[in-house]
């Protein structure tokens, strides 16, 4: 930094100034914090007073079966997420594209975006019409084929296809809406000659369509990569009612984080969980965008 | 005249350039119809659900105890919404809190992310893509939970509304949409020449860039509403004083309390005890109805600026 330079643009200096003290306020000090991580931790002596515990959270950490756990649902789901998630979102893409009524076309993007925008309480509301002691799908539908009712909140088992389909519910049309932005864009010449050269509806979309969209496709599977072992806290633990009957199915590394530290006040086994998850997550992004980088430049994020 | 005859002989050049196609590669009608009915059943599938809980907000608790959710009510009754006039206070309180939040949240988070995004977007400002980076590095990696918990706690955050507003204020991902958008779409020549002409910077942002801004700042705006007004996990972590809870909260509050009852944690005692003061199934529904309300209203109105938005957003910086 040359002081003329900073001289020269301070006023650029000074409108940034609140913005950084925020970041460095909510994002680099708990990065610094991840010393806990080492740490017996006491309010009394607080984060950076605390006495050094070496590696003793780390082995405590890998002894629980939880943590194993947590690890495997955490990167199982958000991969079957992904592949979930983009397969729909492009074939739905592909699909409105062939809508020819503008208005028609509109309504349908807004209705399948809809449950983007519900809150993941709102959607726990909706699970429990459908799922409860007596909701719809007990009383009316299982009843009505004569089954026996289920006790949705206490089978573990069931909660490994509900989940991937609520996840799909909420955030298909996110994507779709994305994907379809990617098609409208590709100059219609390319259908016109593929038009000309009596290339069938199937195969424009197998030969222009999809290799078309794949820079975008690329970009949003690696932001969804990066974040692989993140898990979204509301569908875990807010979705199914965090019930405690439903944990294999349903512990993740947040949900994992979040219990053992505001419900079992455990600082050292959950920090030490923290950095485990922010050290894997790093990584995974570097991988990825590196994978990335190789294959194409032009799709890499950095 | 020359037109027409363009138009017989070659009907490919003169086309209007458009993505719809017609003429013999478009659907067959069949083909074309089934499409409609399946994306209409689709569409339905993403709203229909809520309308199980409005309902069954609607029905007469007896009634539901028999038939359990339904979509048509064998017994309509308002019953839960006299009920939920009891809490009129609460729910009130609830949407002020989450009102102000939402409202303070997105103007101060367009005022900080646009006052950052400007400077690095400037490209003869010789330390954008360090302060970019700076930004842009909490993408990649986080402290955790922890830490960021008892940081809050120790600032004196905790309870209080700031604990609300300050952890949404700064969405990288929004910061690089604006950056993106000021660097693409803003003439580097016209904030030159307003330099010459003797403008001050922060009249060149007030003036100049923002007026020239509003798709993005409408975009992140929207992005950033949202973000506000569904956040309920901060309340969760940070909330405990009963002013303070919003219309997420209490409803995250009203199902769990259930749930509490029903998962076997309980003991007989409390849950004897808690059964009597828990608003009925109906009340429940009721309240998600009060509490997603506003959005179902909204919705309509705002989607397509989403939509738009959206796919601004999808451009890479």
């Amino acid at each position: 930094m040359h002081i003329r330079n900073v001289i020269k643009f301070r006023v650029l200096f000074l409108m940034m100034l609140p913005t950084l003290a925020i970041v460095i306020f909510n994002n680099y000090l708990p990065m610094f914090g991840v010393v806990l991580a080492f740490k017996n931790f006491t309010f009394s002596d607080g984060i950076w007073g605390s006495a050094w515990a070496g590696l003793n959270n780390f082995k405590y950490l890998f002894q629980t079966d939880i943590a194993w756990l947590a690890t495997k649902n955490t990167i199982s789901y958000n991969s079957i997420f992904i592949i979930l998630n983009n397969v729909f979102a492009v074939g739905l893409a592909i699909l409105l594209n062939e809508i020819r009524n503008g208005r028609l076309k509109s309504v349908f993007q807004s209705t399948i975006l809809f449950p983007y925008f519900l809150s993941y309480v709102a959607v726990s509301y909706v699970l429990y019409a459908f799922l409860g002691e007596s909701g719809f799908i007990n009383m009316t539908v299982l009843k009505g084929l004569g089954i026996d009712a289920v006790s949705w909140y206490s089978a573990a088992d069931k909660w490994h296809f509900i989940l991937p389909l609520v996840n799909t519910w909420k955030n298909v049309g996110y994507f779709a809406v994305v994907y379809l932005a990617a098609i409208v864009s590709i100059d219609p010449e390319y259908y016109e000659a593929a038009v000309i050269d009596g290339a069938s509806k199937w195969k424009q979309i197998m030969h222009i369509t999809v290799p078309m969209m794949f820079p975008i496709i690329v970009i949003m599977t690696l932001l969804q990569v990066s974040r692989i072992f993140n898990a979204d806290f509301g569908l875990f633990y807010q979705a199914p009612l965090n019930s405690g009957a439903l944990q294999n199915a349903t512990e993740v590394m947040d949900t994992f984080v979040y219990r053992n530290f505001l419900l079992n006040g455990d600082v050292g086994m959950s920090s030490a969980a923290g950095l485990y998850q922010a050290v894997v997550g790093f990584v995974l992004v570097l991988v990825a965008n590196t994978v990335v980088r190789r294959i194409n430049k032009e799709n890499a994020l950095f | 005249m020359t037109d027409l005859a363009n138009q017989k002989i070659n009907p490919v050049i003169t086309k209007k350039k458009n993505n719809r196609l017609k003429g013999p590669q478009s659907l067959s009608p069949a083909a074309y119809y089934s499409l409609i009915i399946f994306l209409t059943l689709l569409s339905l599938a993403c709203v229909v659900p809520l309308l199980l809980v409005i309902m069954t907000s609607l029905t007469d608790e007896a009634s539901l105890t028999v038939y359990g959710y339904q979509f048509i009510p064998q017994k309509f009754s308002l019953y839960a919404y006299n009920y939920l006039l009891n809490d009129f206070d609460k729910i009130a309180r609830g949407y002020g809190i989450s009102i102000f939040v939402t409202i303070v949240g997105t103007v101060s988070s367009l005022l900080l992310t646009s006052l950052f995004a400007y400077p690095v977007s400037r490209s003869d400002f010789p330390y954008r893509n360090l302060f970019a980076f700076i930004v842009f590095f909490t993408m990649l990696f986080n402290g955790g939970l922890v830490p960021w918990y008892l940081i809050y706690v120790n600032a004196g955050l905790k309870d209080t509304i700031f604990a609300l507003i300050l952890p949404s204020l700064i969405i990288p991902f929004n910061l690089i949409i604006m950056r993106t958008f000021f660097a693409n779409t803003i003439p580097p020549a016209l904030v030159e020449s307003a330099k010459i002409d003797g403008a001050s910077e922060w009249r060149i942002y007030a003036q100049i860039i923002m007026p020239l801004s509003l798709p993005v700042l409408a975009t992140v705006g929207l992005f950033q509403m949202l973000i506000y007004w569904n956040d309920w996990y901060t309340s969760l972590i940070f909330i405990s004083s009963e002013n303070l809870v919003n219309v997420q909260y209490l409803l995250y509050r009203v199902i769990n309390n259930i749930n509490y009852l029903t998962s076997g944690f309980a003991n007989q005692q409390a849950i004897d005890g808690a059964l009597k003061t828990l608003p009925a199934q109906t009340v429940r529904m009721a309240m998600a109805v009060v509490g997603i309300g506003p959005i179902i209203i909204v919705y309509p109105f705002i989607s397509k600026y989403f939509v738009k938005g959206l796919t601004v957003g999808s451009v890479k910086g």
